[in-house]
């Protein structure tokens, strides 16, 4: 079996995240780190070559980490490598600086289309959200781009090999569901189901020296003018810091807060 | 104002969701032309009562769609059905939801169109130059941002209550146009639904779109009564912090956060809610923020617009109280 995961080397939550002057988000400081989510796409994506062994005389199975950035964003595939990922591919572009997410779809369909040329692709899974731009738009854009089908936000997977299919267990807004497709196709998975393993040290030892895959544009076959800022069809026209709320109170309750607070919802039209 | 403007209606059976209103006033505020589009089931459209009310929200007319041989559900089926209706009418922009499936929708639909995209949008404006311009709150809410689209089509998800719905003056009932019957795409059809069980129905308002949400946090220790009791007697919906729901306080489908559900309410009051970085990138765009907890250091206090250092188990049974006392007082004067 070989599946793709998707990563995305992204700024600490925790840290000082900002704007520059253009519009796009400060990258590649110190504190960047694996988008958290990805780690559990990592993780169903080894669940799922771990659930099948390779039988003897097959093909050992391959789980790639796949992603686009510029040059620290290695150290995304390296945690990936770090879990037990067997593969690592980065895109590596000028011209992909400025993409927005559909262009990074673009990039990242590219891609897996690329490796599943060479040795075909069973599953892509992908994570839930990116913590940075929180859009949520990569996995079923990807879907769409490879024109495979779609099967996201699942908090179970299982890959059948014999029959060639994937089914998923998620829950939207309104029901709980159970969809089922036919391989190759793209999934994507909660936060809630698929806690990730912790890299023991001989696997981030191994992936400090493990070889990365690196693809320019050319590589891939795309034209420039359809990633980066020209093949995006959104610009960052503003960004400011938030000011402050105005007005606020803060009171340390002595008994009365209640009626004080009822007092303020009630000025609100809140009661 | 130029450019139709198509407003995705979100219906379960002939009922209209609370939302569509909401989209359709933002909608009249970017063009003359403002047309609803109804996907269903059958080719059956909007029923009078359902047309009455997107008029009376300024829908010009309703393009019903039906794609046959596919669930209707998945993402797939509803671009097949919103590419049908942009192939007839042709439009600059299309608003919808903003919850994952609808930004799933957008994803899909920006991809096979050539449209461009912005998620959880708080404004929706048009620049000097007639572009489609969206703004957000990002970074946990600690940015702003604003987001122009550049290709012909924009496609906009845009977070509940960020326009309060207005009827318009001299309200119309909004025609139905000729239902549009197109054929599922393989994509669509390659998708089996195995099963599907619809969430039990709530007393309460969803929470994505709750005018009011109680939050309960770490500081609830797994005491949810009295933030339900709060909740209902402001006419809200209850949610947690991830915390809560890991330790299996509350069901994690009430989780809020930036993985959990987006709320963005007109009333948000956090229990016992540090407020950390994970739990406010999904309410930043909450308008009043309320927060009670003991820690006078918790980061709450630095976004609340109201805040309460004090025992929770006290503070919200007296407001709930208090809330109901003078309730029943206006009720019975």
């Amino acid at each position: 079996m070989r599946v793709v995961v998707c990563v995305k080397h992204v700024p600490d939550i925790q840290s000082e995240r900002r704007f520059r002057e253009d519009g796009l988000l400060e990258r590649g400081g110190d504190d960047d780190t694996l988008n958290e989510l990805d780690e559990d796409a990592l993780e169903a994506g080894l669940r799922l070559v771990e659930a099948h062994p390779a039988a003897e005389g097959d093909a050992p199975h391959d789980v790639v980490v796949l992603t686009v950035g510029p040059a620290p964003a290695v150290e995304a595939l390296r945690r990936g490598l770090a879990m037990g990922a067997t593969t690592a591919v980065h895109v590596l572009d000028e011209g992909v600086r400025g993409s927005d997410a559909i262009a990074t779809a673009r990039v990242l369909g590219a891609a897996v289309a690329t490796l599943h040329a060479e040795t075909p692709v069973d599953v892509v899974v992908a994570g839930m959200a990116g913590l940075d731009g929180l859009t949520s738009l990569v996995p079923a854009a990807l879907a769409a781009v490879l024109d495979w089908p779609q099967l996201t936000l699942a908090d179970r997977v299982e890959v059948d090999p014999t029959a060639r299919t994937v089914e998923v267990r998620r829950e939207t807004s309104t029901a709980v569901e159970t969809l089922e497709a036919p391989l190759p196709a793209v999934v994507s998975v909660t936060d809630q189901a698929f806690r990730a393993r912790f890299p023991a040290f001989t696997g981030i030892l191994a992936a400090r020296k493990a070889p990365v895959r690196v693809l320019d544009l050319a590589a891939l076959g795309l034209d420039p003018a359809s990633v980066g800022l020209a093949g995006s069809t959104t610009r960052v026209v503003e960004t400011s810091v938030r000011p402050e709320r105005p007005d606020r109170v803060l009171v340390t309750d002595d008994g009365s807060a209640a009626l004080a607070l009822a007092d303020y919802l009630a000025q609100k039209g809140f009661a | 104002m130029s450019g139709t403007v198509l407003v995705l209606v979100d219906h379960e059976g002939a009922r209209v969701h609370p939302g569509a209103t909401e989209l359709l006033t933002l909608a009249r505020t970017l063009s003359d032309d403002v047309r609803a589009v109804w996907l269903d089931e059958g080719a059956v459209g909007p029923d009078a009562a359902a047309r009455e009310l997107l008029g009376r929200f300024g829908a010009r007319g309703v393009l019903p769609v039906q794609v046959a041989g596919a669930d209707p559900h998945l993402t797939a089926t509803v671009v097949d059905g919103l590419r049908a209706v942009l192939g007839a009418v042709g439009a600059q922009l299309l608003l919808l939801g903003s919850t994952f499936e609808d930004r799933e929708v957008a994803a899909r639909l920006a991809v096979l169109t050539g449209a461009g995209v912005v998620t959880g949008a708080t404004t929706v404006v048009r620049d000097d130059e007639g572009r489609v311009v969206a703004g957000k709150e990002v970074l946990a809410g600690s940015w702003s941002s604003r987001c122009a689209v550049t290709g012909p089509l924009a496609v906009v998800t845009v977070k509940p209550h960020s326009t309060q719905a207005v009827p318009v003056d001299a309200p119309v009932e909004a025609a139905a146009a000729e239902p549009l019957v197109v054929e599922a795409s393989p994509a669509a059809r390659a998708v089996t639904v195995l099963d599907r069980a619809p969430r039990p129905a709530s007393d309460r308002p969803s929470l994505a779109d709750a005018e009011v949400v109680v939050v309960g946090g770490r500081g609830t220790n797994g005491d949810f009564t009295p933030l339900e009791e709060l909740a209902d007697v402001l006419g809200g919906a209850v949610g947690a912090t991830r915390v809560a729901t890991d330790e299996g306080w509350i069901g994690h489908e009430a989780q809020v956060g930036q993985t959990g559900v987006t709320i963005s309410p007109r009333l948000y009051v956090g229990a016992g809610v540090s407020g950390a970085v994970h739990h406010r990138g999904g309410m930043d765009a909450a308008v009043t923020v309320v927060a009670v907890n003991e820690d006078p250091d918790a980061p709450i206090f630095e976004f609340a617009d109201y805040g309460v250092v004090g025992d929770l188990s006290e503070v919200v049974p007296a407001l709930t109280q208090e809330l109901r006392r003078r309730r029943d007082a206006a009720a019975g004067a």
